[in-house]
């Protein structure tokens, strides 16, 4: 890495900062001048959680090299502790944007204790090994959820682990005044909408903070020496346990927290929307942006975010013309003849292309 | 240079699909508004449906939104009010994609909201709609939750609780003796509801449950353990509170291991017969708590299963039949409201939620349907026995 | 008898899971991708051999060979058009297209046969009835059981044997060093595709005759159960997949009939990293240490 890519570097990261920033700036003026309707408005907050979501998951996957396919699990844990948070304290904290603050950390303590624990066996494998645990401990987490059923009352907060599918909110039998916050397969209801979009770009914005100056702090440079080759970098005395490990956990908390906003976002929320097919989504996210590309992840989760509610008039055609767009973006941006041709298209795309090489 | 002419050619394939699509979309309006305004003088509302058209629950969304395009048809083919119609897929998601479908429509300009088809969403976009004050009557979304602490909300279908309870009763006044097994769906609201109301009601009946096995949509595909273990534990009588999908499933594996207990299904259950291909026979003698029925002699009824036969070659089940009513329910609401096309969804709301306790519907779900305040409705749910492939009612 | 109940529906379920399986670990053992699009083959087979059977009156051998001919075809054109194009591409590029594939079948799917599900007959029918009645096995689990067997043999026996096989060996371990010993690897792959894709219609038609009702989501959650039994018995391995498809299906039996019918999956997955763990390759994978 000589001087002046260094340079590179970090006019990149500005960059970025400076574009989530006015992109910021421009939604809140349009949204407060009425300048968007509704269902525009309506995906600013999941927007924002996608693009924390997706920017995480690029830590572990373009940052890190390991495949995961469990990321939407630590999305879940954060969204139900960080619910659990900020229902409970309803009635000793009443600013929203406080309790909205809290259930986020909550939510990442959370997923990142969870992501510790599922850690450990996890970056023991390596591969398509690795890949299939995360699967697995997407799904368990996906079910133990569903088991949950949780209420708070003046006593404080009562669980009850439902491992039988006998007991119901009932038993947790709560003071006059409890309410009940997470009902098992229902999912936690009467929720408090209390999830903001300018909550979302702050914690775009910290995400990015936190993942850009990882990447290019020491930390970074070594999770990316493990990357590209293990054994050179064990060779010369970098803790490949320690090193994932910081990598995993942090793209877990950073998943929860955003996991917390999401779920703050909707009254209604039920374990079985973070299955398996909400981690492939953000999976989507970020090889279309570009493994290891921050600023790829951010653009490419807007934009295919965007396109199922663009396709709307399509009907039911839309979901079958969102599979041929991806399969076709996919052919277009990874065959060498596509590559010349859009080099040839574009003056000036080659030429970073051969430096990318 | 095969390689690019094969990549050009799909290409052009794929452009011309996506074109097709458009002008497909566009001319058989499939999803979009259905009628133009006509101004010839009749007041014309905007209605919404929200529901799966996509994904695992299409079915449920698709027989909601086909029955409420033939209600609209018909409405605006007679004088009075009119409607515009327009659905919106929200993939019975709970979170976002609910939400995106609900202000879709509300961009649009949705007066009042036929839906949500799902529970999940339904519990979501009701909470949105209770802020907004958009009044919203949701053809089959059961959940108690979805109507609680909302005055803007009311059902078509009966809520869980209602059939947990009523099925209980029903097996302890015709079956006292039975031993019951109940087989459901612990990741699904409905089937967990219906269930636990079951369960708590056929306590205090002194009804015996032997048994209770449950899946997760994962696992739907093999219910051999569940219905082994209830087999051994002596159950005669199986409870399903969960949709007719599953449920062929069980009643095909039951009859491959040779175990009959008496089957007795809810709402859901509904949809057995028109499944294509099934083997009815193995529905023989099923019981079921159903507002409706394809088969039956009522002149409305018929007329309804006819028209939906010609338009979408099947029969239609009781998410149909609860998406028929519905339109015609708001039609009738608005006319004893007295509302009039200028007015806001929010004025429209204000004016529904006091007439709706007042008026008395008929429908193909249920005649003289009133309303509680709470939303929930008030019908009889109807018994039934299926035999020799068609809904009658148990002599017993 | 409950646990030996229990052990058979476990063993048939298995058997269907290890017949997906074994498409999948075919084709990843040549092509070094996860098709994630493989579960949805097995619907659309399951459609064509119901529509085979039920619209045009065939009978039901000759209905699961159209399916297992229209398979084939579409695993070659889906290889040819979607996967070859991305050969040099890296794995997370293939891995986004397969899942892109799998969407674009699931919703033609259902744009072409409409949601409602369809109830599939049974390839065969009738009941095995043991111990005066006290043990019954269906005539379907035992066809599925011994359809898999012989497909393990037989996929054994063609790829130690044969020409075609040992050229696909070959591809698996090196595919520079098999194009220069003469071996069209583009063929070779493609035919991976072809016969991966033909198991998935007799998987298709035998996991619809288990579980007879056919909807456009039928194959997405058979198609990761075989995904993670491929990678428990070894991904790559073709024992291995039978072995790993056969445990999966027991575990989830056995956990469901004595643990708990709601954790059932959490179970399986739980054995699985447990196994992942003390062999990080799977039960019979090899496990391939990194050379410097």
């Amino acid at each position: 890495m000589n001087f002046k890519n260094r340079n590179r570097s970090a006019r990149t990261d500005m960059l970025t900062y400076l574009g989530v920033t006015v992109a910021f700036i421009i939604l809140t003026v349009l949204k407060s001048t009425g300048g968007l309707n509704r269902s525009q408005s309506g995906l600013l907050v999941p927007i924002c959680c996608y693009i924390v979501m997706a920017v995480s998951l690029n830590l572990t996957v373009g940052i890190m090299g390991e495949l995961s396919l469990g990321h939407a699990g630590f999305m879940s844990v954060g969204a139900f502790s960080g619910i659990i948070a900020a229902m409970s304290l309803a009635d000793i904290i009443p600013s929203p944007g406080i309790r909205l603050a809290i259930a986020m950390v909550v939510g990442a303590i959370m997923a990142g204790v969870v992501g510790f624990l599922v850690g450990i066996p996890v970056l023991r494998l390596r591969g398509d090994y690795l890949a299939i645990v995360t699967l697995a401990f997407g799904e368990i987490l996906k079910e133990l959820i569903t088991c949950l059923i949780v209420g708070s009352d003046g006593k404080g907060l009562h669980i009850i682990f439902n491992i039988t599918g006998s007991k119901t909110a009932d038993d947790l039998h709560l003071l006059e005044g409890g309410r009940v916050i997470i009902k098992g397969a229902q999912g936690a209801t009467g929720t408090q909408t209390i999830a903001t979009f300018t909550a979302g770009f702050i914690l775009i914005m910290v995400t990015l903070l936190i993942v850009q100056n990882m990447i290019r702090s020491r930390t970074g440079r070594a999770i990316m020496a493990i990357r590209d080759n293990r054994i050179a970098a064990e060779s010369v005395g970098i803790s490949i346990t320690r090193y994932k490990m910081i990598a995993f956990v942090t793209s877990a908390a950073l998943a929860g927290s955003a996991g917390a906003l999401f779920g703050l976002n909707y009254s209604n929320l039920a374990a079985a929307k973070f299955d398996f097919n909400t981690s492939i989504l953000v999976l989507v996210f970020v090889v279309l942006g570009g493994l290891g590309n921050i600023w790829g992840s951010i653009i490419a989760t807007v934009v295919l975010y965007i396109l199922p509610e663009a396709l709307r008039s399509f009907a039911t055609y839309r979901m079958l013309i969102y599979a041929i767009v991806l399969i076709l973006v996919m052919l277009a941006t990874n065959t060498a003849q596509m590559k010349t041709l859009l080099g040839k298209l574009i003056p000036g795309r080659k030429k970073e292309g051969a430096d990318n090489e | 240079m095969k390689k690019t002419l094969c990549l050009l050619l799909a290409l052009v394939m794929v452009v011309g699909m996506l074109a097709g699509c458009g002008s497909n979309a566009g001319n058989s309006a499939d999803s979009e508004t259905a009628a133009p305004a006509n101004n010839d003088g009749n007041p014309t509302f905007k209605i919404g449906c929200s529901g799966p058209l996509t994904g695992g629950a299409a079915i449920y969304g698709t027989a909601v939104v086909n029955a409420a395009r033939i209600a609209v048809d018909e409405i605006n083919a007679m004088d009075g009010i009119h409607f515009e119609f327009q659905a919106q897929d929200d993939e019975a998601d709970s979170g976002d994609k609910a939400i995106n479908a609900y202000n879709t429509l509300m961009d649009w300009g949705m007066q009042v909201m036929v839906g949500t088809v799902t529970s999940g969403s339904g519990i979501t976009v009701s909470a949105q709609a209770f802020q907004d004050r958009t009044f919203m009557l949701t053809p089959s979304g059961s959940s108690v939750d979805l109507i609680k602490d909302k005055d803007n909300a009311f059902q078509v279908c009966f809520t869980d609780p209602n059939q947990g309870v009523g099925s209980a009763d029903y097996i302890a006044e015709n079956f006292a003796d039975a031993k019951v097994a109940v087989i459901y769906r612990n990741d699904d609201a409905y089937s967990q509801g219906i269930r636990d109301t079951f369960v708590a009601e056929a306590a205090a009946k002194g009804v015996n449950v032997v048994y209770e096995g449950t899946f997760t949509a994962d696992t739907a595909t093999d219910f051999s353990v569940q219905l082994t273990a209830a087999q051994s534990a002596g159950a005669d009588m199986m409870f399903l509170p969960i949709y007719y999908q599953p449920a062929a499933v069980i009643l095909q594996q039951a009859n491959q291991m040779g175990y009959a207990p008496t089957f007795f299904g809810v709402d859901g259950m509904d949809g057995i017969l028109t499944l294509e291909n099934f083997d009815t026979s193995l529905a023989e003698g099923v019981y079921l708590l159903t507002p409706f029925s394809a088969d039956a002699d009522d002149e409305r009824t018929q007329a309804f299963v006819a028209e939906y036969q010609k338009r979408y070659g099947e029969v239609p089940n009781q998410f149909a039949a609860d998406g028929y009513d519905a339109v015609y329910i708001v039609k009738a609401a608005l006319e004893a409201a007295g509302c009039t096309p200028d007015m806001s969804a929010a004025e429209i709301c204000e004016a529904l939620i006091k007439v709706m306790p007042t008026i008395t519907v008929d429908g193909i779900t249920g005649e003289g349907m009133t309303w509680a305040a709470t939303g929930e409705v008030s019908k009889a749910p109807m018994a039934v026995v299926i035999k020799d492939g068609v809904y009658v009612t148990p002599e017993n | 008898m409950k646990f030996l109940a229990y052990l058979i529906s476990g063993i048939s379920l298995g058997s269907v899971y290890a017949i997906i399986a074994l498409g999948y670990t075919m084709v990843y053992g040549i092509a070094k991708m996860l098709n994630f699009a493989h579960g949805d083959v097995i619907m659309i087979g399951g459609y064509i051999s119901f529509i085979a059977a039920n619209y045009l009156g065939l009978p039901t051998l000759v209905s699961v060979i159209v399916a297992m001919a229209v398979c084939t075809i579409l695993g070659v054109v889906i290889e040819g058009l979607a996967y070859r194009p991305l050969r040099s591409a890296p794995s997370l590029a293939v891995l986004i297209t397969a899942i892109g594939v799998s969407y674009l079948l699931q919703n033609s799917a259902l744009l072409i046969w409409g949601a409602n599900p369809k109830s599939y007959t049974p390839v065969v029918s009738g009941t095995l009835h043991l111990f005066d009645g006290q043990l019954t096995i269906s005539y379907v689990s035992l066809l599925t059981i011994v359809a898999c067997i012989v497909i393990m043999i037989a996929l054994t026996l063609f790829t130690g044997r044969t020409k075609m096989g040992k050229a696909m060996r070959a591809c698996s371990e090196d595919k520079g060093a098999a194009q220069l010993m003469g071996i069209n690897v583009n063929r070779t792959i493609s035919l991976t595709f072809a016969i991966g894709s033909a198991l998935a219609a007799i998987a298709g038609a035998l996991l619809c005759s288990f579980s007879p009702t056919l909807m456009p989501t039928t194959g997405s959650m058979p198609g990761i159960k075989a995904f993670t039994a491929a990678v428990f018995g070894g991904i790559g391995s073709i024992p291995g997949a039978f072995l790993g498809g056969i445990l999966l299906g027991v575990i989830e039996s056995l956990a469901r009939g004595y643990i708990s019918t709601q954790l059932s999956n959490s179970i399986v997955f739980a054995v699985l990293i447990v196994v992942l763990l003390v062999r990080p390759a799977g039960l019979l994978g090899k496990y391939v240490p990194e050379k410097v």
